[in-house]
């Protein structure tokens, strides 16, 4: 079976983020880009089950500018075994990816698409979802659990209300939540392998999509700075406080 | 860890923080800069950099406290691959040069420099010696042990000769009715001793040879005649172990012996000369590791309804600071540099080890200046810093000898 798995190069969850001075978008000239964590996972869960014997090949897709390479050398250092990346410079909105994810997925015929749930620059969640629906397929979203046996796919999710067990058939679009799984650290000689690994390019305009988008960024501002709190004495204190700044 | 909140707050200035754009590493031209790096030593200095703070970091500090290097970290290196960087691929290394070497412990240091010396002799001092040394057979029966599961040992100094390398007193006699070299005597300040499996001795096969009769002999722990005694309990880099290793009538085949015999003091001036140059790394990755834990502070730290960090006074100091790091860093670079490229790299890898040392250690200080009475607790890195920062100017050749290296060199240019 073969799956593909798609992973987003995005600020470093470490970096403390600073919007432009033109208020057009986030800085990240000069920002530590790394895998989106979510997406990390689902290479991990993707390489476990190679391990398990599930999977025979995992292709690892990105669709970004030039450095996005760094991050589909990183999943193959994982255990991916090719790499495929969709070159544009400009940011995507996640409809515009679900395409393009279809597009190479009509290419690549996988039998699962696994995504992280979210990502942690734009925290959309939209991008399984909208790929699954374009592709006809079920969708495993906040998968906490994964089990593959033969085409079923049974997976655990955390849903607000606890956890939720859902069976489908494969093919399926899955996409990962924290809890899935720990992934881990590429290691030297993997580093050194991944090197070998075969990565194609291709681009919107090859793989026939119109990424062009219906939105528009306006604004981009810092939320406001936290204001200092005060500390009340008593419940009359606390009401008396509360009325006074009109808030009840 | 939780990794992915995105509201997670980051103003834990506890955490080595990442991200400053003038550090970001530049790309290759056609004359590149010294400290610039290939594509592959970047990946591996991003992926050893998570590791370091994601494995490592959370273990610092109680390894430090018990002065025990964890086990569980030194499996997790052997794993990572960062013990066999330059070891041939063939027998389970990672096949990688000098300055891939110097990068890994660079930034392990960053986190905490008990595990990057320990990372550091391993590769640099052990790993090199069998690289350039070892017989065929050596190779195929020690480097995947080296590069996959067993720590060593470089054995040199004793109590009696520290910078006066060669009047070591161990001896090395050979038993011709056994045909076997029997060692005896004893070996101090051994790093990595306590964990370590496999142990790289240097002994005197004749005294009347004075120091071309020095041997260098490859043991195992396993041997009955070597012994490991207690750890020294030390002011900083306490996780890594430092004992005394006692030869008894330690029976060796010679098949043990490590290159020629009377080849042994060559040897060691050889990998000390190389291996210093990792001490430049790990010595310039402590440096960093201080400044990058203290910065944040100082922004966030308000006095007189400033930042601290935006008084001049301290704008000046941690200016000049990371001058002196950037300074040692190309000295460190610019080194490894020229040894990969098999120039002569002597008196600089000798002006890069006494700079990187002493810049680390001006550095942790300036640090605990900076912090103020927090600087002084256990509750900030800084003082672990400070402690750690001492010994680099004392192993690997003292900073008195590294300027006597120094000046030789310049003298050669000068003598009549």
């Amino acid at each position: 079976m073969r799956a593909l798995v798609g992973v987003k190069r995005v600020i470093d969850y470490a970096v403390k983020v600073r919007v432009k001075g033109d208020g057009s978008g986030v800085e990240t000239a000069g920002v530590k880009m790394s895998m989106n964590p979510f997406c990390e996972i689902a290479v991990e869960e993707a390489v476990r089950l190679k391990e398990k014997g599930i999977l025979k090949e995992i292709i690892a897709v990105s669709i970004g500018p030039a450095q996005a390479q760094e991050t589909i050398r990183t999943a193959l250092a994982m255990g991916a075994d090719r790499g495929m990346h969709v070159k544009h410079d400009d940011i995507l909105q996640p409809l515009a990816v679900a395409k393009l994810l279809k597009a190479v997925a009509e290419k690549e015929k996988p039998d699962m698409i696994l995504l992280g749930k979210q990502a942690i620059d734009d925290d959309c969640n939209q991008t399984g979802q909208m790929l699954a629906s374009l592709m006809g397929w079920p969708q495993a979203t906040f998968a906490s659990k994964v089990d593959v046996e033969g085409s079923n796919l049974t997976v655990v999710r955390e849903i607000d209300g606890g956890l939720e067990t859902i069976g489908m058939k494969l093919p399926a679009v899955i996409t990962t939540d924290l809890r899935l799984n720990e992934p881990r650290y590429a290691t030297l000689p993997n580093i050194m392998k991944a090197k070998k690994k075969k990565i194609d390019a291709t681009d919107p305009a090859e793989l026939g999509v119109d990424v062009s988008s219906k939105l528009q960024t306006v604004k981009v501002v810092e939320p406001p700075t936290r204001q200092a709190g005060g500390v009340v004495g008593s419940v009359q204190e606390l009401m008396a406080k509360l009325k006074e700044k009109s808030l009840i | 860890m939780d990794k992915c909140p995105s509201d997670q707050q980051q103003t834990d200035t506890n955490r080595s923080i990442v991200a400053h754009p003038w550090r970001h590493d530049p790309e290759p031209t056609s004359r590149p800069a010294v400290t610039a790096l290939s594509e592959e030593e970047l990946a591996l200095k991003e992926h050893v950099s998570a590791f370091a703070k994601e494995v490592i970091g959370p273990k610092v500090r109680e390894m430090d406290d018990k002065g025990v290097m964890d086990p569980e970290i030194i499996a997790a290196c052997f794993e990572m691959g960062i013990m066999g960087i330059e070891a041939p691929v063939e027998y389970g290394g990672v096949g990688l040069g000098f300055t891939a070497a110097c990068v890994v412990i660079e930034e392990i240091a960053k986190v905490d420099p008990a595990v990057a010396v320990m990372v550091d002799i391993h590769n640099t001092l052990n790993i090199t010696a069998f690289n350039r040394y070892a017989t065929t057979e050596q190779k195929e029966k020690y480097f995947p042990r080296l590069c996959k599961s067993a720590l060593s040992s470089f054995c040199l100094s004793e109590s009696g000769s520290g910078s006066d390398a060669f009047a070591l007193k161990t001896k090395a006699e050979w038993d011709e009715a056994s045909q076997e070299w029997v060692l005896n005597g004893t070996k101090s300040w051994i790093s990595n001793s306590k964990e370590a499996e496999i142990f790289i001795i240097f002994a005197n096969t004749d005294f009347s040879e004075a120091h071309k009769g020095i041997t260098a002999f490859i043991v195992d722990k396993s041997n009955p005649g070597i012994a490991v005694g207690a750890k020294e309990d030390k002011l900083g880099i306490r996780a890594s172990s430092t004992c005394e290793v006692t030869l008894e009538n330690c029976r060796v085949s010679k098949d043990a012996m490590l290159g020629k015999r009377g080849q042994g003091y060559k040897m060691a001036i050889e990998l000390l000369n190389e291996g210093r140059i990792g001490i430049g790394a790990q010595m310039v990755g402590l440096a960093l590791g201080a400044f990058e834990n203290t910065l944040p502070y100082l922004h966030e730290r308000k006095q007189f309804g400033r930042s601290v960090a935006d008084f001049q006074g301290m704008q000046f100091q941690y200016a000049r600071a990371l001058m002196e790091i950037e300074a040692a860093k190309v000295l460190v670079y610019n080194a490894a540099r020229l040894k990969e490229a098999k120039a002569p790299f002597v008196m600089e890898a000798a002006m890069a080890k006494l700079k990187a040392t002493e810049v680390a250690q001006s550095t942790a200080s300036q640090c605990i200046d900076w912090l103020g009475g927090i600087g002084f607790t256990k509750g900030m890195p800084a003082e672990k810093y400070y402690r750690d920062s001492k010994i680099g100017t004392i192993y690997e050749g003292t900073s008195n000898i590294q300027l006597v290296t120094i000046a030789k060199q310049i003298q050669a240019g000068y003598r009549v």
